[in-house]
């Protein structure tokens, strides 16, 4: 059980795939104009990479490790991943009108998020079993959530700022995330194990 | 190895592709026959200008009644006019594409200012500091604003402190509408030109000397109107488009001349085009 809140916490804060792994800039930068918005795509992301981490680690150890096919797990990795989100994406049309306007546009994109693509390879590198893997992918959408979500409340303060013409949009959303991005260095001091006694 | 990697990433692709086909038959959820139909209507460059998220928002926005027929800028009138027959609905006046236009006339030389402003480069800004730099609180800052705000480039600050429209550019998304902090911007068709341009709601009567170009209330344009499209909104005239012929008339009777045709030749607030 602590292992798992280890994993949960870890890709939360210390690994974070958006800050520690720079992974998902696209959806991150393109997104985080508008709180509402942002606060859409935090939970399409989140059940994404939940299902895809399940999913992934299916094909990989019931198809492609016992056919030794291992070379092939980028390639399927992505099939399985733009196919999942497309069902997903139809399932909830037709069961949740209300989620699906909620999510709108924004499950789609992810099919192109490169995140959700690094949690499943990353739970096959750290040889995660299947419920670390989906904790693992939970986690890692929890945590680009966070950030996604502190960069959009940044980014609507910024709107009122005085900014030199140079720097504003992009240029400056970069500054940011790079400055998140140091302060979130902080938490790789933690030692989790020792702080909950492992 | 070949085989294997080609029959597992081939049979996974079959199996998926199988199973959304099927899902897809399955999941499909009924929806309007229209939207599908004012969708072969229009011109499917997904451009946004409408400010619906692709055509086929907008179609879902038009045949849900949310959205006028003539919401589409690129596809013009011919466009609406098919939408309209698909809709069932007769076009209305201002159905066609909308451009931004200034709703005030009271630039440099017309307008008095009381106070000098130097703080953050907003209009926004300069209107929370005690109700702006200018004597009308209700006029232009010309801070512009709305200027930076446009997306297409088609917004300038003109020599008279009044930001000016380049037609050619504008697409009527109504940026500008909604950063404008005094609402003195507006989204008018050309079908929809004659324009009461104060929007002052200061009590009557009010005095020309803060503006030469304020709405005072005389109600020349009322008694003059041979429609009767023009009435009292409060404290300014307002022009009901439907009933308004483009004649003209109350545009030359204005004494302060606030009433301008915003498509004509003759308005200083006219759009370069």
């Amino acid at each position: 059980m602590k292992e798992l809140f280890i994993i949960l916490l870890s890709t939360i804060l210390v690994n974070n795939y958006m800050l520690a792994r720079i992974m998902g800039t696209c959806p991150f930068i393109g997104v985080s104009n508008q709180f509402d918005t942002a606060m859409g795509m935090a939970a399409a992301v989140i059940f994404v990479m939940s299902l895809a981490a399940a999913v992934t680690w299916m094909v990989q150890y019931y198809l492609l490790v016992p056919l030794g096919l291992g070379f092939l797990q980028t390639v399927s990795f992505i099939l399985v991943i733009a196919a999942l989100v497309q069902l997903i994406e139809m399932i909830i049309l037709k069961m949740s009108p209300t989620l699906y306007r909620a999510l709108g546009i924004y499950l789609p994109l992810i099919t192109t998020n490169c995140a959700v693509l690094g949690v499943a390879v990353i739970n096959v590198r750290e040889g995660y079993n299947f419920i670390q893997a989906v904790i693992s992918g939970t986690g890692g959408g929890i945590g680009f959530s966070l950030v996604l979500i502190a960069m959009a409340a940044l980014r609507e303060k910024l709107n009122t700022a005085p900014i030199a013409k140079s720097f504003q949009g992009f240029p400056l959303a970069l500054i940011i995330t790079a400055q998140m991005a140091m302060a979130f260095l902080g938490f790789s001091g933690f030692n989790l194990e020792k702080l909950f006694g492992l | 190895m070949i085989v294997n990697s080609l029959l597992i990433l081939g049979g996974m692709g079959l199996v998926f592709g199988v199973a959304l086909a099927v899902a897809a038959k399955l999941l499909a959820v009924e929806h309007d026959p229209k939207v599908d139909m004012i969708l072969g209507v229009l011109p499917g460059a997904n451009c946004g200008a409408c400010g619906y998220p692709g055509c086929n928002g907008l179609a879902k926005a038009i045949s849900e009644e949310k959205a006028p027929c003539g919401s589409c800028l690129v596809g013009g009138s011919s466009v609406a006019a098919k939408i309209a027959e698909i809709m069932g609905v007769a076009l209305e006046a201002g159905d066609g594409p909308k451009f931004s236009r200034l709703m005030c006339a009271g630039g440099k030389g017309i307008a008095k200012d009381i106070a000098e402003y130097k703080g953050i480069d907003t209009c926004a800004a300069a209107n929370a500091v005690s109700g702006g730099f200018k004597a009308c609180s209700y006029g232009c800052l010309g801070i512009g604003s709305c200027v930076r705000e446009c997306p297409f480039d088609a917004m300038y600050m003109g020599e008279d402190g009044l930001p000016k429209i380049d037609d050619s550019k504008c697409t009527g998304c109504g940026k500008c509408v909604s950063v404008c902090p005094r609402k003195l911007l507006a989204l008018r068709s050309a079908e929809e030109p004659v324009n009461v341009v104060c929007c002052s709601k200061a009590p009557i009567p009010k005095s020309k000397q803060d503006c030469s170009a304020v709405c005072i209330g005389c109600q020349i344009c009322v008694k003059n109107c041979p429609t009767s499209a023009i009435s009292m909104n409060g404290t300014v005239a307002v022009i009901d488009n439907s009933k308004c012929t483009k004649c003209g008339i109350c545009v030359q009777k204005c004494p302060v001349k606030c009433i301008h045709n915003l498509f004509g030749p003759d308005s200083d607030l006219r759009v370069e085009a």
